[in-house]
């Protein structure tokens, strides 16, 4: 074994000028994210991004062999000499308002922003040529882009990739708020990723559930960054991003559950085979409104903690490339349910046997602070076996009081005593700690009223009646539909001679 | 002055007041907190809110709005397992303020006592009916009418009995007893026994439906003026509106009545101690009970108060009269049985094929077109003018209220129009069979429908098999049928309800000209209407779709050609 290893390292290096292919790892690579927020309107929102990241430099290199990269894109990259490409379609306004901050934010229509390289020497006619590839390629009105729509913005958009310079000659700006978005345009943009709609997250593409939404934004970012960390060389990185706001009342039925088949009709199936990353985020933070919590199902394995948009965030993590994730079923499909803190508790129900056991409900609830509980039974009223009724059975049946034991917490901290010691009105219900104090509460007992036939004259009377009713319906039927004849004695039988013989003998007359 | 002497005027004013749904009195709710409380009872406040289907004009309300206060007086070492209720409904109309200060007065007086075995709950509800309904609709956790209205946060556990008290003037010279409450439901006899033994032992005179009892039963008087009696109760029972707030408990099986305290211009008069006395020995009797009040009877009729018809002498005449229907129809079944046979005989000879299934089945088929329209007649009466109100007042200058009442009559007029086109459509190779079998069903429907309607609320069963049955009986196409269709008309239920406004207005001895009786008709239409939206009044359905279709049938047997 010890010689074996050396051995193949010597064959890899070897290998290693001719063979490139074989020995390089990809030099390009897929992220995808589902980000799942509920907003706090009870709406909820799907963020979806995928990240094609591919070491390549594609304005120097002639380069022709794409994997992952859409070759569409990067042909308009070396051909127009860009730096960093941004376009976005959205339909629908994000209510910051009711929604909170978005994570991509866009304005309603059609947006492109464009910085050049420092190359170009006619930006104007290149940002024309190039608004009218991508409006072939997006199936857009993009083409209707011309110096009447188009700004130069000197302090707003910066490039967000890396750049040395910020000259902004070369950066472009152009919006068309008329834009409609439709399937048209989500369809060439799904077709710019890898696993299409085949595998993975984006089989969750739904157009006409993605169109069926409050609010729908899907952009394409493209921009040069660093290869590693000491930005030796440069990388270029595609983001395409779809956000889709899902109305509570619209598609959950006025409920605010949800669940990923529920807003998209698909569930996750497999994880693509050519994302390096592939994961579904379910934001988790307790919001605490109206005393609900989040509970996402199945339980998430991991979570994730941070600061986003200056607030803390909990998120739940659920890896496709996990492979217990999904192969137990063959298919994903997060559940979010908001629960009540009282549905969290214990229940414990036993229910009754007649005559033998009572009905048992007990449940452990947690009550929001300034809230009214009601737990009703429902039953149903029965009679009873006649000898059951007591002497005054219209008086009623008692319910025995319910009872309701409770921790509460304490004003004011009491110091933990050595309970032999204190006074005894005080150390019959031992205190585990001095921040809560027991109490056990009795319910008045209920009165309810069974059915009741009437005792008095009148029943009596019908019982009385009834009985002798039947017995001389029953005896003269009898007699009316019976059939009498008379049956001859019959001869023979040795039983019966025998008997005789006896009888002769005994000197009685025979049978 | 001038301005309101126009009843046009008047009319649009209140109409306006309404619809600003400004209160024009209002419970002091604060005041009469701090009272019970300062008393001794546990207070507690009850508000709700309720729209009704149409303005309500005779009590001039609409968009309802108020507050129920009530005292808990808790009994010592009980357990809040049992209670009594002592309710004052307080309207916009009649304050009833008097009954108030004698109701904080006897919880002032019940709660220094120490014998209370059950708690005693002292309520006070604005806009007396709708109030009760609220409060006791929250009190037992069910929404029935759509009341809207904040839970109660005071409980006494199971209502045993409930009195309510009115005293409409500050002289009191005689109480009168209210029993019939909604649908005809009846306390048990033993609470009224119980109020008319302390009415004597107080000396207090009361009456029945306004009417001295009589004293002496042997001489013609009485037996006379106690049919007057019996006869407004049947008619305000048979009415099925609750006669005072006490109604509304007997749905929960609560035993209830209404006290009046009536100023009848006698020359005796009582102050408010005896009426407090007579109160005080009532509720110290019920808290006594160990059972609900049930040996009594729950059914019966009212001569006197200390008189009763039970049950089981007034049943057998409403039996009789429905037996009338039962036999019409077996010799109707009788006649078609004859006529089948009768028409077989003659084909039965030339073509043995000729089978009985095809003559049945175009007796049954004809039946079809004539059901089928009368019961839509009856469901559009139930429906349409209350949905239609709005479409009514659009296009007519009318009020809603008066637009609900008049579209009634419109489809209720119309209803006799329409049927008669139905039979054109059927075949008419057997003439009389048609309308014998649409008669035989129309009579075992409404056999059965008088039967049920005796068995629930016996004087309006009673009331329609007496003015229905003998029409329902004589209708057939031949013979005098202009007389045949007059009796029909006359006995048809709207026909019924003007007749018994009318007799009831002459048994109080206020005797109504023509134009007053109209008016009173349409009104009671409107309450009618209304009561079954509030209340859940089962008459107006009743009526609308059980009853008139059924007539429409005889109607149409009448006009069969």
């Amino acid at each position: 074994m010890a010689a074996a290893m050396p051995l193949a390292l010597l064959v890899l290096l070897l290998l290693g000028p001719r063979g490139w292919c074989l020995a390089e790892p990809p030099r390009d690579s897929l992220r995808e994210e589902l980000v799942i927020t509920p907003l706090p309107s009870g709406d909820v929102a799907a963020t979806f991004q995928f990240r094609t990241r591919w070491d390549s430099e594609l304005q120097r290199e002639g380069v022709s062999h794409y994997r992952l990269f859409p070759k569409a894109l990067g042909q308009l990259i070396s051909k127009y000499s860009l730096r960093e490409l941004h376009l976005s379609f959205t339909q629908g306004f994000w209510r910051t308002r009711y929604w909170g901050p978005p994570f991509l934010q866009a304005p309603s229509g059609a947006e492109l922003w464009v910085w050049f390289q420092d190359t170009v020497t006619d930006v104007d006619k290149s940002w024309k040529e190039l608004s009218n590839v991508l409006s072939g390629i997006f199936c857009a009105s993009l083409n209707f882009i011309d110096s009447t729509n188009t700004v130069t913005p000197t302090a707003s958009f910066k490039p967000l990739g890396l750049a040395n310079d910020t000259d902004h000659y070369f950066l472009r700006y152009a919006v068309l708020p008329r834009e409609v978005v439709c399937t048209e345009n989500l369809t060439p943009w799904k077709k710019l990723l890898p696993c299409s709609s085949k595998a993975g997250l984006s089989v969750l593409l739904k157009a006409d559930r993605l169109f069926h939404t409050s609010y729908h934004s899907q952009a394409v970012h493209i921009r040069p960054v660093c290869r590693n960390a000491r930005c030796t060389s440069i990388s270029w990185e595609l983001r395409q991003t779809l956000s889709v706001v899902f109305d509570a009342f619209i598609t959950g039925q006025g409920k605010k559950d949800w669940s990923l088949f529920r807003m998209f009709s698909r569930t996750l199936t497999e994880p693509c085979p050519l994302a390096s990353e592939s994961r579904v985020y379910v934001d988790i933070t307790n919001y605490n409104q109206d005393n609900e919590t989040l509970e996402v199902n199945p339980p998430p394995t991991t979570t994730y903690q941070d600061i986003i948009l200056g607030t803390r965030k909990t998120y739940a993590i659920y890896d496709l490339l996990d492979t217990a994730m999904i192969n137990n079923s063959r298919n994903l499909n997060i559940q979010l349910k908001w629960k009540r803190p009282p549905e969290n508790g214990y229940i414990h129900y036993q229910p009754a046997q007649d005559r033998l056991q009572p009905h048992l409900l007990e449940m452990l609830i947690q009550l929001p602070a300034n809230s009214v509980t009601k737990v009703s039974i429902q039953f149903e009223r029965a009679l009873l076996k006649w000898t059951e009724y007591t002497p005054d059975p219209n008086h009623g049946f008692y319910v025995s009081p319910s009872v309701l034991s409770a921790l509460v917490p304490s004003v004011v901290a009491a110091k933990p005593v050595d309970w032999e010691e204190s006074p005894l009105f005080n150390s019959l219900f031992p205190v585990s700690d001095g921040s809560n104090y027991f109490v056990r509460l009795y319910t008045e007992p209920l009165l309810v009223n069974l059915p009741t036939p009437d005792f008095s004259m009148p029943y009596n009377v019908i019982c009385l009646t009834c009985t002798v009713v039947a017995v001389c319906y029953g005896s003269f039927y009898n007699l009316l539909t019976r059939t009498f004849h008379i049956e001859e004695p019959r001869t023979g039988g040795l039983a019966k001679r025998l008997a005789n013989l006896i009888r002769r003998a005994r000197g009685v007359p025979p049978l | 002055m001038g301005l309101l002497s126009d009843p046009v005027r008047r009319r649009a004013l209140a109409r306006l007041v309404l619809r600003l749904n400004a209160p024009l009195w209002a419970l002091p709710v604060a005041w009469l907190e701090r009272t019970m409380r300062s008393v001794g009872l546990e207070v507690y406040t009850q508000s709700f809110s309720r729209k009704l289907p149409f303005p309500d004009e005779t009590h001039e309300r609409y968009m309802v709005s108020g507050t129920n206060v009530y005292g808990i007086l808790r009994a010592p070492r009980a357990a809040s397992t049992e209670s009594l209720v002592l309710t004052v409904p307080c309207g916009s109309d009649s304050t009833n303020s008097q009954a108030v200060g004698l109701l904080l007065a006897l919880a002032a007086h019940f709660r220094g006592q120490i014998y209370w075995a059950k708690d005693i709950i002292f309520l006070v509800t604005e806009h007396d009916l709708l109030g009760t309904e609220a409060w006791l609709e929250a009190y037992h956790d069910v929404n029935v009418t759509g009341m809207q209205s904040s839970p109660l946060q005071g409980r006494a556990g199971a209502i045993q009995a409930a009195v309510a008290l009115e005293l409409s003037s500050d002289v009191v010279t005689s109480l009168d007893v209210a029993v019939e409450g909604l649908n005809g439901q009846l306390p048990n006899l033993d609470l009224l026994n119980l109020f008319q033994t302390f009415c004597q032992k107080g000396g207090l005179l009361c009456t029945l439906q306004g009417k001295l009892q009589p004293q002496d039963w042997t001489s013609l008087d009485g037996p006379l003026q106690g049919l007057q009696t019996l006869l407004l109760m049947v008619l305000r029972q048979a009415s099925g509106r609750p006669h005072g707030s006490h109604g509304l408990f007997l749905r929960y099986r609560v035993e209830a009545l209404t006290l009046r305290g009536i100023n009848s211009f006698r020359q005796y008069k009582y102050d408010l101690v005896a009426v407090g006395k007579a109160l005080e020995g009532m509720f110290r009797k019920l808290n006594h009970l160990l059972e609900r009040l049930h040996q009594s009877f729950f059914l019966y009729l009212l001569p006197a108060l200390s008189r009763f018809v039970s049950i089981g002498l007034y049943m057998p005449a409403a039996g009789f009269l429905l037996l009338v229907l039962g036999l019409k129809a077996l010799e109707l079944w009788m006649q078609l049985h004859e006529a089948e046979v009768g028409l077989e005989e003659p084909g039965g000879g030339p073509g043995p094929s000729v089978p009985l299934p095809p003559s049945q089945g175009v007796g049954l088929a004809s039946l079809v077109a004539p059901l089928l329209i009368s019961q839509a007649m009856g469901l559009a009466l139930y429906v349409l003018p209350v949905l239609g109100q709005h479409v009514a007042t659009q296009h007519f200058p009318v009020a809603e209220a008066e637009a609900v009442v008049l579209t009634l009559l419109a489809i209720y007029a119309a209803g006799l129009a329409l049927p008669h086109n139905t039979h054109r459509v059927v075949s008419t190779q057997a003439p009389d069979r048609g309308w014998m079998a649409l008669k035989l069903v129309a009579l075992i429907y409404l056999a059965l429908q008088l039967g049920c309607i005796a068995l629930t609320n016996f004087s309006l069963g009673f009331l329609l098999a007496t003015t229905m049955v003998p029409a329902a009986a004589l209708a057939k196409p031949h013979g005098p049928r202009t007389l045949y269709a007059a009796l029909l008309v006359l006995t048809s239920p709207a026909a019924t309800l003007l007749g018994s406004l009318f007799l009831w207005r002459e048994l109080q001895e206020a005797p109504l000209s023509l134009a007053e009786g109209w008016q009173l008709f349409l009104a009671a239409l409107a309450q009618g209407v209304l009561e079954h939206h509030t209340y859940g009044a089962l008459l107006f359905p009743l009526l609308s779709l059980g009853l008139y279709p059924c007539w429409l049938l005889f109607w149409n047997v009448l006009f069969w050609k």
